[in-house]
């Protein structure tokens, strides 16, 4: 990724908290927590490493990513609206009566492969799409980004078995791993710890990196699969509510609402950022 | 009964290479010739019915048709967020195929017993519910379900039920067969225990009341014309169902009669008590304990002309 690129993928991250803490506000709704968290990654994975195009959302060769956390989906609405899968305004129609886009994410709006809410979905869909993507001798590549949360889920480890077993390095598993979750920090609620070794136990290939370091992003995803023959499994450790230094670590934002006068204090904030 | 689906299933995989059988560790005896045949279109997700309907979602959304296949209620209840958001919220092709419906496990206990599926799955938008009274109602419908794009229900048999049709039929979805005609009442049934209904209307025939006997095979959607059309002819409408009286077939043959403006026609539901079933018996003996038997719709039906 040239510098050309790097800047715009920071650009693109800061729109995205911007376009998020605006969104929330105006819908008086919440997980703005988990929607900064993957502020960063997700603007060099739409832009670095996934074959897809804005122009043709539905083009056959296209990688597969799902967002198994859904609740934190204004964060990939905003990235695609500013890509151009639909048009920016769209955003305005978040979460309020006649709405265009809803508070968990639709497959009905451009470039959105699949509908989630409710966690432990995405990764099965994936280990499905992923089985069928071998068996046709296909060679695009399905992403799922997951989280706490949606690794407390029993179905999610019945897809990271199935994973294993059966060897689907066509299937990239993301973890945004903030270590918090709705009720509190996961080592007191669920603790995944040792994710990675778990995940090796389990027969995936992992690596670790700095979810908001995008250059890191961006390399830990270049040469994939991690391992010929494994499900490849990208830990990223992230600050949940990263960029407004009320928010950071408390997970309190992952519902909390945001006032106007805390969202003129993020925005400040986030806007300094440049 | 599950014999018979799955070598219908096997004909069409053949033909067919979009057809793949997602599996979660059941179907002993029976799965082996798709395994076999097709290792590349086979998956056994382990005991993981969530899993099971999440990748049989995948694979549909790549392009192709997934069948899962279990007991009973391990398709439908155990993962039914699976099957509601993932399957019918994106329309993908996967069809559902239980193998037991009602209490053809009984002696297995409740945990076994399909017994609240139909009103369950009725309810999920996109969603087709299809229970073949028979063999050639399931050869039909196997081929029926395969040729349509969606999300299907499939409530099949167990194993040795009774034919009730004379020989081979023509079935569509949205349709519904009839058996014999009369014009004293109507007795609608769906699924296995129609065996019961067709012995009951063959007694009743015996005694000088003639019934007719439809199989409403499709539960969603349903025939109205056929319902509202008995209605009109015959003397009183009675439905006889393996499933829980709240939701099920009689419910929604009753809908179909109320919102028509047919409501005022003699009309009873013969199905299970809102009871979880603690008795322990064979299928026949638990539905003539749970007032499904022959002898149950020879009294509604003479109830209702008398």
């Amino acid at each position: 990724m040239n510098s050309q690129a790097l800047q715009f993928c920071a650009e693109l991250a800061q729109k995205t908290r911007i376009h998020c803490l605006k969104m929330v506000n105006k819908g008086k709704s919440g997980h703005i927590g988990s929607m900064l968290s993957m502020a960063d990654m997700l603007p060099v994975i739409y832009t670095q490493i996934l074959n897809v195009d804005p122009k043709d959302p539905k083009k056959a060769d296209r990688d597969r990513f799902i967002l198994s956390k859904g609740h934190g989906g204004a964060a990939l609405l905003s990235v695609l609206a500013e890509l151009g899968f639909f048009p920016l305004d769209w955003l305005d129609q978040y979460y309020c009566d006649n709405g265009k886009l809803s508070g968990h994410i639709s497959h009905h709006i451009p470039g959105v492969e699949f509908s989630t809410g409710s966690l432990g979905h995405g990764l099965p869909v994936a280990c499905g799409m992923a089985m069928a993507a071998k068996q046709a001798g296909k060679k695009h590549r399905i992403f799922c980004l997951s989280s706490d949360g949606d690794l407390n889920e029993g179905s999610s480890w019945e897809a990271i078995m199935l994973a294993g077993q059966h060897h689907y390095d066509n299937l990239i598993m993301l973890v945004d791993y903030n270590r918090l979750q709705a009720l509190g920090k996961s080592k007191d609620i669920i603790d995944l710890e040792s994710l990675s070794e778990k995940l090796k136990l389990f027969g995936w290939a992992v690596r670790e990196a700095d979810g908001h370091d995008q250059m890191a992003v961006y390399e830990s995803l270049r040469d994939l699969p991690l391992v010929n023959g494994k499900p490849t499994a990208v830990i990223y450790h992230t600050v949940k509510g990263k960029g407004v230094s009320f928010m950071e670590n408390e997970y309190k934002w992952h519902y909390g609402g945001l006032t106007d006068e805390l969202l003129a204090e993020a925005l400040k904030e986030v806007e300094a950022a440049k | 009964m599950r014999k018979a689906f799955n070598k219908e299933l096997l004909e069409i995989a053949k033909k067919d290479p979009r057809v793949f059988m997602i599996l979660a560790d059941i179907g002993y005896g029976e799965i082996e010739d798709f395994a076999n045949t097709f290792p590349d279109r086979f998956i056994n997700c382990g005991v993981a019915e969530q899993n099971m309907t999440g990748v049989a979602c995948g694979v549909a959304m790549e392009g192709n048709i997934a069948i899962t296949y279990s007991i009973a209620n391990f398709p439908t209840l155990r993962c039914l967020e699976q099957v509601r958001n993932d399957v019918c919220y994106h329309n993908a092709n996967v069809k559902i195929i239980i193998i037991g419906g009602g209490m053809a496990y009984g002696e297995l206990g409740i945990s076994h017993h399909s017994t609240e599926d139909i009103a369950i799955m009725r309810s999920l938008p996109n969603m087709v519910v299809l229970a073949p009274c028979d063999i050639p109602e399931a050869v039909a419908l196997t081929r029926e379900m395969m040729k349509y794009e969606g999300p299907v229900y499939f409530r099949c048999g167990y194993k040795g039920e009774p034919d009730i049709h004379s020989g081979p039929i023509e079935a569509k979805i949205g349709g519904s067969a009839q058996i014999r005609d009369g014009k004293d009442a109507t007795v609608f049934f769906a699924g296995t225990v129609g065996i019961n209904a067709k012995k009951a209307v063959e007694q009743l025939a015996a005694e000088g009341i003639n019934c007719r006997l439809v199989s409403l095979y499709s539960i969603k959607p349903i025939d109205k014309e056929a319902i509202i059309r008995a209605a009109k002819e015959t003397g009183g409408i009675v439905v006889l169902e393996e499933h829980n009286i709240d939701g099920g077939v009689g419910s929604a043959v009753a809908e179909v009669l109320m919102d028509s403006g047919n409501g005022n026609v003699p009309f009873k539901r013969l199905a299970m008590p809102d009871v979880n079933a603690t008795k322990v018996g064979c299928q026949a003996w638990m539905r003539e304990q749970y007032g499904l038997g022959t002898a149950d719709v020879i009294n509604a039906v003479k109830n209702m002309v008398k």
